[in-house]
């Protein structure tokens, strides 16, 4: 009577035949999405950040801050950076880096074009945002799981979960950014015979700018969130190492990881945060 | 008048916002106002049944109060918004039947528009800005370069070229809107209350340049604008809006000297008369006009009998030589002279036909000796007298009947 009745709704079970249908038949397709992830993250991983003398990447990373930021954020970066070296944490922290700059990517080509149609279209923009609502609230560790099924262990389920909780605010500010240009500067564009691409290049895409930047670091801010929860499925890098401290009761293992992650945090953020606010001006 | 060809006509051109807009125009004829059909429809109409004939090289202003339909009614013209029935011609070619690229092909080479806010690209120079419409139909190169740096000259924005569009204050930013519409030489300028963003001293400034500017450059205007004064000033002819239906077309001395309606007059009362009505349209005929070479006692007797105190003279090609008052033309007679060319007096004052009243007034010096309206050519096409000045700076009873063929048989 006080209990609530079992009906037995079998959402689950569906999940489950779906996930197992899903991987038996389309075994093909993710294996070509898994090639896909995976090459350039191996290869930004141990050709580029790994095989590179590790003061010729602080040189680069310092370079960049210094030309979108400026001089403060170039400084941050060198000691930061030098700093993660000196706690010994330099391999995993470069492991990280291409795991987020790959999700950063693959989400910013997928979500910066469904971030257009959304602006263009009312009717997809009321589509898919529920869509984006439950990716972004649904508790991560719950794809985690079809994420390994679909991709296997390792470095590129990472970035496939990554990039579900990351797409979103890249759709998002996108969308927004185009829909709160000046509706007298679209006006004006389309007065002078532009056609749909060249409104979207010419005026809408530059004028969102600033918009879709804060988007990619909010991006960038999701990817790193996700860095520790993708260490449950076997992806290396600082995540790894806090999970092992955590599963050792080692807290300064844990600790030396997780400020490795802070300081990379707020180098990205601040350098993408320039690069937004550099739209609006430049 | 020479031969006048109509650049833009607009025909029965309706607008209509809201769901089933063509019922709206087949039941138009129960008399329901705008307010009515909104309440009882949810329609809402911006353009109601407007035609009109544009000229070539006219400025043509259309001027009515926010909510009038005159924002729309332009952007029909370029169809930035379509309309819901009606022809638009553009040089004889219909509007409404083009497809979208025929469209764009319009709006790239024969109508260009400068907008109230500018839409100005903040993220381009002022020169890429201006370069804006012609990148757009593709142009590159030297070619481009020329004609950006030739429309930044006549909105004088040269020396300008490189700077940032927020840099700029609100007159120079529609400099460059102007400038963006010059470049691409099309035959139309579409201009949605261009000046009615700026300070009202930069406003008039800019209204006396734009005058000037169209001393060089020939273009067919579409000026909107909410200011009736700016209306006046600028407009070959205004057209007055007031809930989508243009209540008057005319030129601005007809719009103040013979208001419409009610409408019209209550918006005209406050016009200063003075600076918007001209000399041809309170000039009269002069009771006396007289060949130089005429009888010195004829014309006195001509003048006693019109009961004038003077007579302008011409010479043997038409052209005003002069005037004599009756006192002069007496003493004439009584010195033994015979003909009016020896009692001529040559010192007058005269005034082109389109001079403001209030600059005739000065001119005006003497109670009984009237102004000489004289064209281009010397000839007189009428007299203004003290008395028709006042009357023409008072009257608001539509009292312009001028007399616009002055002495053509002399």
């Amino acid at each position: 009577m006080w209990d609530f009745p079992e009906l037995n709704f079998p959402i689950g079970e569906w999940v489950n035949r779906a996930v197992a249908w899903l991987t038996d038949n389309l075994e093909a397709f993710f294996d070509v999405i898994t090639t896909a992830i995976r090459e350039p993250l191996v290869w930004i991983k141990n050709d580029v950040l790994l095989w590179l003398p590790w003061w010729v990447v602080i040189i680069i990373v310092a370079a960049i801050a210094w030309k979108i930021a400026n001089w403060k954020v170039a400084l941050l970066a060198v000691l930061g950076l030098f700093f993660i070296g000196a706690m010994g944490r330099w391999d995993d922290t470069m492991t990280t880096i291409a795991i987020m700059v790959t999700s950063v990517i693959v989400s910013v080509i997928i979500g910066v074009p469904l971030g257009i149609i959304s602006a263009k279209s009312d009717r997809f923009e009321a589509f898919q945002r529920p869509i984006l609502d439950m990716m972004q609230t649904m508790p991560a560790f719950v794809y985690l799981v079809p994420a390994v099924f679909f991709f296997g262990l390792g470095l590129v389920p990472a970035v496939v979960a990554t990039c579900i909780y990351a797409i979103p605010p890249a759709i998002r500010l996108t969308n927004l950014g185009i829909r709160q240009v000046s509706p007298e500067v679209v006006e004006a564009g389309r007065s002078f015979g532009t056609t749909g691409m060249q409104l979207l290049l010419k005026i809408q895409l530059p004028l969102a700018l600033p918009n879709i930047m804060a988007g990619v670091n909010q991006t960038i801010m999701m990817a790193l969130a996700m860095v520790v929860l993708c260490s449950m499925i076997g992806a290396a890098g600082l995540g790894l190492e806090v999970l092992r401290g955590m599963n050792n009761l080692d807290v300064g293992r844990g600790f030396e990881a997780g400020i490795s992650i802070v300081i990379v945090a707020i180098i990205l953020d601040r350098i993408t945060a320039a690069l937004g606010k550099k739209g609006t001006t430049a | 008048m020479p031969e006048e060809n109509i650049s833009i006509s607009c025909q029965n051109v309706w607008k209509i916002f809201g769901p089933d807009p063509q019922s709206i125009i087949a039941n138009s004829g129960n008399g329901s106002t705008k307010q009515e059909i909104l309440e009882q429809t949810g329609h809402v109409i911006a353009v109601k049944d407007v035609s009109f004939d544009i000229k070539e090289d006219e400025i043509f202003v259309v001027m009515g109060l926010s909510g009038s339909g005159k924002s729309t009614l332009v952007r029909c013209i370029n169809r930035l918004i379509e309309p819901t029935a009606g022809k638009i011609f553009l040089e004889g070619e219909d509007l409404s039947l083009m497809n979208e690229k025929q469209l764009r092909e319009l709006r790239r080479h024969k109508l260009s528009m400068v907008f109230q806010y500018f839409g100005l690209l903040p993220h381009r120079s002022v020169q890429d800005n201006v370069a804006f419409g012609l990148e757009i139909r593709g142009e590159h190169g030297k070619e481009k370069d020329e004609k950006v740096a030739q429309a930044l000259e006549q909105v004088g924005l040269k020396g300008w070229e490189k700077s940032r569009i927020n840099e700029l204050s609100g007159g120079m930013q529609q400099r460059v809107g102007l400038a963006r519409a010059l470049a691409v030489g099309a035959e139309v300028l579409l201009m949605d209350e261009p000046f009615s963003a700026l300070d009202p001293l930069i406003r008039r400034q800019m209204q006396d340049e734009f005058i000037n500017l169209r001393g060089t450059v020939k273009k067919t205007v579409v000026f909107i604008t909410h200011d009736l004064m700016e209306a006046l000033k600028l407009g070959d002819r205004v057209a007055i809006m007031k809930d989508g239906e243009i209540v008057q077309i005319g030129t601005p001395q007809e719009i103040v000297n013979e208001p419409a309606d009610e409408y019209v007059s209550e918006f005209v009362k406050d016009v200063p008369r003075g600076q918007v009505i001209t000399a041809e349209s309170v000039m009269e005929e002069p009771p006396v006009l007289v060949n130089s070479e005429q009888n010195l006692a004829e014309v006195i007797e001509q003048m006693r009998t019109a009961g004038v105190d003077v007579a302008f003279i011409t010479d043997a090609f038409g052209r005003l030589r002069g005037l004599t008052t009756l006192e002069n033309a007496e003493t004439a007679l009584q010195n033994g002279l015979s003909r009016v060319r020896d009692a001529v007096q040559n010192e007058f004052l005269s005034a082109s036909p389109d001079t403001p009243l209030d600059q005739c007034l000065p001119l005006v010096t003497d109670d009984d000796i009237p102004l000489a309206i004289l064209d281009e050519r010397s000839h007189l096409l009428g007299v203004v007298t003290r008395a028709a000045l006042v009357q023409g700076m008072q009257s608001t009873d539509g009292n312009g009947n001028g007399n616009k063929n002055g002495n053509k048989s002399q």
